[in-house]
């Protein structure tokens, strides 16, 4: 087995690990509070382990591993504000910066942080929590979160005005935004990718988990936004189509070389994927509320079903 | 009474010379907005963001987070009807230094009610962060760039272009919070905005001649409003209080005044000249000032109201007067 192989190995375990993590933990809390976006965990499970795992360059966390108590708004008059973006390392030129735009993927983004050691597992704890940072709707000063994104489509106008910046002074390190397929719903999405075409920011790179699912159901039944790929293309994008759960998949398209085009990878996924009682719940999927006890422990049992899945691949290795 | 050309556009160039991280954002208005000669002058500094307003606010707002000054140029009616989500989140919530230009407030085009900016400060004043200043002549245009630069924080600019008079000395630019004194007089206090400061010193002018003293404070800080010397401007008047905008009365200059005077216990009367819960429509802007009851009779007219007097003032004596540029009575050693 050569070297290369090896490390490809590893990465991929290590994602698959953080993926499985990600997933139990958001289950975990759902059946605890009863409720939670237990979907967009299914779905983008591999698409963030991956990033964070593979893609991603950053350097050391720079926030506390527990999340501070919320600062206070920004405000002139008060200097104690901050972004989560200290969970993703320090702003240097060479390193990466990731950006997160929908905002309600904050419970599974937040169980990533917690997978790969920049978050603290009692972070969770405090997930909406009066006072706290660790917003259900993840806010500017949430753990791994940098702008306020829960308008969706800002973010990848704030993210490419970064990205502008950061080109001109010759910063290396790429801008990575992680966004949902209901944003190309959006006008400002489209705005925003003209531009990103037109100031040919290729330090950008897109994931984009299209779960084709949102609030009032099946996304073709509420505004269809196919063919996305070829929309992409159209305009100067540099689209790529993959299986979102195929990790080598998801990981291939951010080794190519930046060719003047901004980069997109449309990870197609299933919003059920790794639990398969949620299949019961189509086509509404958005946030997951049990209509009885009864279907709580059904969960419960479907959770404890994964995590001796996970032990026993644990003692294999 | 001297006129100046593109007084914002010569202004922009000399003063951002010594600031790399100032760079202007323009949606397809350009020469609109007199930053053609920015454009050419410092084309790398200068970003083309098409008619795509959303995106060049949030844009703005990315590009504030790594240390750059945008300087936003627009129609001011685009930038917070077309964009304010954008605009509260992107760049409002995070307290970013972007300097919004809103170009063509309210009768100042001929654009109708798709061009015409009238509520845009009762919107921008009701945005936690926000800063608002409005020009009213050429030394304010001059001014107002300093003014917003020192902010920490963003900042609305309502902005005056082409054909500007000279009203203020040059020598006594505007000031963040600090409202200018124009004239001195205990018959009624008068705020006025932008460009009916103008029109309001033609009035006021004739009025002292008929023995009405005015009292007259130019107003260029919107938000926040808290210069002392409203209240007291305000609580010293023998007949009441007017206010003068080029806006909507609503939210505007005259509801700031009323919620300062409330607040202290002021029991004046007050008179709101504005815009009247209307839209307006496309025509010259003396028309449209006339129109609407905005212009140099439409105050004489509230004064005569107020002091239940007829002074047989006629526009053709509005007319005849001939404007200087002039010190703020606030500047002793000027008079």
């Amino acid at each position: 087995m050569t070297t290369t192989l090896q490390a490809q190995q590893q990465w991929q375990g290590e994602a698959r690990r953080v993926a499985g993590g990600i997933r139990q933990r958001v289950l975990e809390h759902t059946i605890q509070h009863n409720g939670g976006y237990l979907s967009q965990a299914c779905s983008a499970a591999e698409m963030l382990a991956t990033l964070y795992t593979k893609i991603l360059q950053l350097g050391p966390v720079e926030a506390p591993l527990t999340p501070a108590p919320f600062p206070g708004v920004p405000h002139k008059d008060n200097p104690h504000s901050f972004t989560g973006a200290a969970y993703n390392g320090p702003k240097e030129p060479a390193l990466d910066r990731f950006f997160f735009s929908p905002a309600h993927y904050a419970l599974p983004l937040y169980a990533t942080l917690i997978e790969v050691g920049r978050m603290a597992p009692e972070g969770l704890t405090m997930f909406n929590q009066d006072g706290g940072t660790v917003e259900m709707i993840g806010a500017e000063h949430s753990p791994g979160i940098e702008v306020t994104c829960g308008s969706l489509g800002q973010t990848i106008s704030q993210a490419a005005g970064v990205a502008l910046v950061r080109k001109r002074r010759g910063e290396t390190g790429r801008i990575w935004l992680f966004m949902s397929d209901g944003e190309f719903q959006s006008g400002q999405t489209w705005e925003a990718m003209q531009a990103l075409a037109f100031y040919q920011l290729d330090n950008v790179g897109i994931y984009v988990d299209v779960n084709r699912q949102q609030c009032d159901g099946l996304m073709a039944k509420v505004m269809a936004i196919e063919p996305l790929a070829g929309r992409l293309e159209a305009f100067g994008a540099r689209a790529f189509p993959v299986d979102g759960h195929d990790l080598d998949a998801l990981a291939q398209p951010a080794r190519l070389q930046p060719d003047g085009r901004p980069l997109v990878v449309l990870a197609y996924t299933n919003a059920c994927q790794g639990i398969e009682l949620l299949e019961a719940r189509r086509p509404n999927l958005h946030y997951l509320r049990f209509k009885d006890e009864a279907e709580r422990s059904s969960y419960a049992t479907a959770l404890h079903r994964l995590q001796v899945d996970t032990l026993s691949v644990a003692e294999e290795r | 009474m001297d006129i100046l050309s593109k007084v914002h556009a010569r202004h922009l160039v000399a003063w951002a010379e010594d600031k790399p991280e100032v760079v202007v954002l323009s949606a397809d208005l350009t020469s609109s907005t007199e930053v053609d000669l920015f454009r050419d002058t410092y084309p790398e500094r200068f970003f083309s963001m098409g008619m795509a307003e959303q995106n060049m606010l949030s844009f703005a707002g990315g590009m504030a987070r790594e240390g750059y000054y945008p300087f936003v140029h627009t129609f001011a009616v685009f930038i917070y009807r077309r964009a304010y989500d954008q605009i509260a989140d992107s760049i409002a919530y995070p307290n970013l230094p972007v300097r919004l230009f809103g170009f063509l407030p309210g009768v100042t085009t001929p654009g109708g009610a798709t061009h015409q900016a009238i509520e845009d400060i009762a919107v921008m004043r009701a945005l936690p962060n926000m800063t608002i200043l409005e020009c009213g002549d050429a030394t304010d245009v001059e001014s107002v760039l300093d003014v917003a630069h020192a902010v920490d924080g963003p900042v609305y600019v309502r902005m005056l272009r082409g054909e500007l008079p000279r009203l203020f000395d040059a020598s006594e630019p505007m000031r963040l919070g600090q409202a200018r004194i124009l004239s001195t007089g205990a018959d009624i206090t008068l705020f006025s905005t932008g460009i009916c400061t103008e029109e309001a010193m033609r009035a006021t002018r004739v009025l002292a001649e008929r023995g009405i003293a005015i009292h007259h404070l130019h107003v260029s800080t919107l938000k926040p409003f808290d210069d002392p010397a409203v209240v007291e401007a305000a609580a010293q008047a023998r007949y009441g209080v007017i206010t003068m905008e080029n806006h909507t009365i609503i939210g505007g200059v005259g509801s700031a005044v009323a919620e300062r005077m409330a607040e202290a216990g002021l029991g004046q009367r007050l008179v709101r000249i504005g815009i009247k819960d209307r839209f307006l429509h496309g025509a010259s802007r003396a028309y449209l000032m006339h129109e609407y009851g905005l212009d140099a009779i439409a105050l004489v007219q509230q004064v005569e109201a107020l002091l239940s007097v007829q002074l047989g003032i006629t526009e053709a004596d509005l007319a005849a007067v001939r404007l200087d540029a002039v010190h703020s009575e606030a500047k002793a050693e000027a008079l």
